[in-house]
Parts: C-alpha cells; sequence; structure tokens
C-alpha cells in the first residue's frame, strides 16, 4: 500500500463487523451483566483497545506501514503510561 | 512505487520511508493523542478523587443514543477506507460515493451529538450545574439530586472536544470532496485521501476509547 508493495485486500467489513460486534458486547455488558466494577472496567478497556487496534491497524494501514513508522506511533505510549501512573500516585498514595 | 507517484509527491522519504505528507500527518495524529490523553487523564483523577461528583453509567446519559452514534462513526470509518480502496483501483466514481457516504454519515454523527447535547441541557445536565434534580432516565424528577460540576464540565469537555474534530473532519471531507469530483485524484496520486483517511480514522478510534470511558464505566 503505502510502501508501494503488493498485498492481499485487506479484510475492511470483516474489521467493520468485529467492531460493531463488541460494540454491542461491551454496552450489553456494561448495562446488563451485573458484576465488580473493577472487572467492569478491565474487561471495558480491553475490548476498547482491542478495537482501537482494530482501526489503526486495518483502516489506517499500519499492518502495511514500515517498522519505523511502527516505532514511531508507539512512541507516546511510554509518555502516556508516565501520566496515567502519575495520576493514579496522586489519587492512591496519601 | 510507480514514476507517477514520485511526481505527486508520495515518494518514500529516506529514514522513515514514507512520503512526506502522510509522516506529518502522523505526527500530528501523535500530538493530537497526548491531547486527549490529558482529557481523559484528567477526567480519570477527578472521577476518584471525587466519585460523589459523577452519575453511575445510564443515570444521567443515554447510552442506547450514543451506542447508535458510535455505530455511525463505525460505519463512516469503512465507507473511508471504502473510497481510499476505489481510488486505489482508479474508481473515481467510487471515490466520490464513498466520500460522499462518509460526509453523510459524519454529519449525523454530529447531528445525533448536538441532539443528545439538547436533551441532556433540558434535563439540567449543563457543564457548571451544582446537581441534577432533572435527570429522568432511572431517576424519578423529584429524586435526589445527581453529579456536581466536575461531572458535567469533563463531560462536555471531552465530548466537545472530540465533536469539534469530527465537524473539522466533516469540512475536511467536504473539501476532499470537491478535490475528488474535479478529478484531482487518481490510483497514483492519492495522498489527499489518504491523509484523510487518516484523520477521520483516528477521530473514530478516539471515539471507541471516549465511548467506554465516558458512557460506560
Amino acid at each position: 500500500m503505502s510502501t508501494g508493495e503488493a498485498h492481499k485486500p485487506p479484510p475492511y467489513m470483516l474489521v467493520w463487523f468485529g467492531l460493531f460486534a463488541l460494540t454491542i458486547v461491551e454496552v450489553y455488558y456494561a448495562t446488563v451483566t451485573s458484576i465488580p466494577k473493577i472487572w467492569l472496567a478491565i474487561g471495558l478497556m480491553a475490548m476498547a483497545f482491542y478495537k482501537a487496534y482494530l482501526v489503526a491497524v486495518y483502516y489506517m494501514h499500519l499492518k502495511w506501514e514500515p517498522k519505523r513508522l511502527w516505532l514511531l506511533v508507539a512512541s507516546p505510549i511510554p509518555l502516556i503510561m508516565i501520566l496515567i501512573f502519575v495520576v493514579l500516585n496522586e489519587i492512591f498514595v496519601p | 512505487m510507480t514514476t507517477q507517484a514520485m511526481t505527486a509527491g508520495r515518494a518514500p522519504m529516506p529514514g522513515m520511508k514514507v512520503y512526506n505528507l502522510k509522516l506529518g500527518m502522523w505526527i500530528f495524529l501523535l500530538s493530537e493523542v497526548m491531547f486527549f490523553t490529558g482529557l481523559i487523564g484528567s477526567y480519570v483523577i477527578l472521577r476518584f478523587a471525587h466519585p460523589e461528583q459523577f452519575a453511575e453509567p445510564g443515570q444521567v446519559l443515554n447510552i442506547n443514543l450514543t451506542a447508535f452514534n458510535t455505530f455511525l462513526l463505525i460505519c463512516s470509518s469503512v465507507t473511508m477506507v471504502k473510497a481510499y480502496a476505489a481510488i486505489q483501483q482508479g474508481d473515481q466514481q467510487g471515490l466520490k460515493n464513498w466520500l460522499l457516504a462518509t460526509i453523510v454519515i459524519g454529519a449525523s454523527f454530529v447531528g445525533v451529538q448536538v441532539y443528545e447535547y439538547i436533551a441532556l441541557a433540558g434535563e439540567g445536565f449543563v457543564p457548571m450545574a451544582d446537581a441534577y434534580h432533572a435527570v429522568g432516565r432511572h431517576m424519578p424528577h423529584d429524586g435526589p439530586a445527581i453529579g456536581g460540576q466536575l461531572y458535567g464540565s469533563t463531560f462536555y469537555t471531552m465530548t466537545g472536544f472530540h465533536g469539534t474534530h469530527v465537524s473539522i473532519g466533516v469540512l475536511c471531507l467536504c473539501f476532499t470532496y470537491w478535490r475528488a469530483a474535479k478529478g484531482a485524484y487518481t490510483a497514483d496520486s492519492l495522498g489527499g485521501v489518504e491523509i484523510m483517511g487518516l484523520y477521520w480514522h483516528f477521530v473514530d478510534l478516539v471515539w471507541i476509547i471516549l465511548f467506554t470511558i465516558v458512557y460506560l464505566i
């Protein structure tokens, strides 16, 4: 694609169906089931990040991009982790 | 990479091995990641620190309506990527059709969000309201007050900024459609469509995270 290399057509409709199905599961999981809040949050965030991964890899075509671009895209992740842990530290450490 | 693509400004640059326009868009999107992370991080710390100011999911916000809006945005992502696939095959009419579908669905998303805001404001859920006696989704109108200023402020800030991004995206899509109608894009010169697609999918990606954090947890 962007690299000019030939590859199989990406499964766009399959990814769309996956995103749609996961959204329904998320709403059901959040509204119908009655499980502890922490497990609810972990499950929902896992599904949300998987959906975000599908969008980035297939719709934004990261799957076919050079590895160097992957590194660039991953660069904010340590910064995000630092921000989250500093924020959580503010909340939980007296 | 064909010679025509080289001359159309899509030659991969040494180093990152992608063309400059795309690299620039990715760097812009990474700055946007940090922007939204800041907003979400603020929401998380405020919600943990002041849980009494936040309502449970479904008490104030209409989950079913927003789930439908999420579905709209997911559909707009697939129409956008179909537009890109069409022009890769040199299908000018397909590009225009899929772009038009993306514009319509994207504008619908904004319309539903405006409707949601109007409905919430009508129920008393405005950014700086102290508490919401008028909420009625699962609570009687004369029931106990829910939430505080932090809930409204963070909700409207996060969803408002995202809605602004979608609105800007719809305007950019209109510009892309106008250029497509003039025949500006071909199978060898499709950088504008690809860059537009990257922005649009990013907006979808952010909403996937926001929907979960703001509406479901």
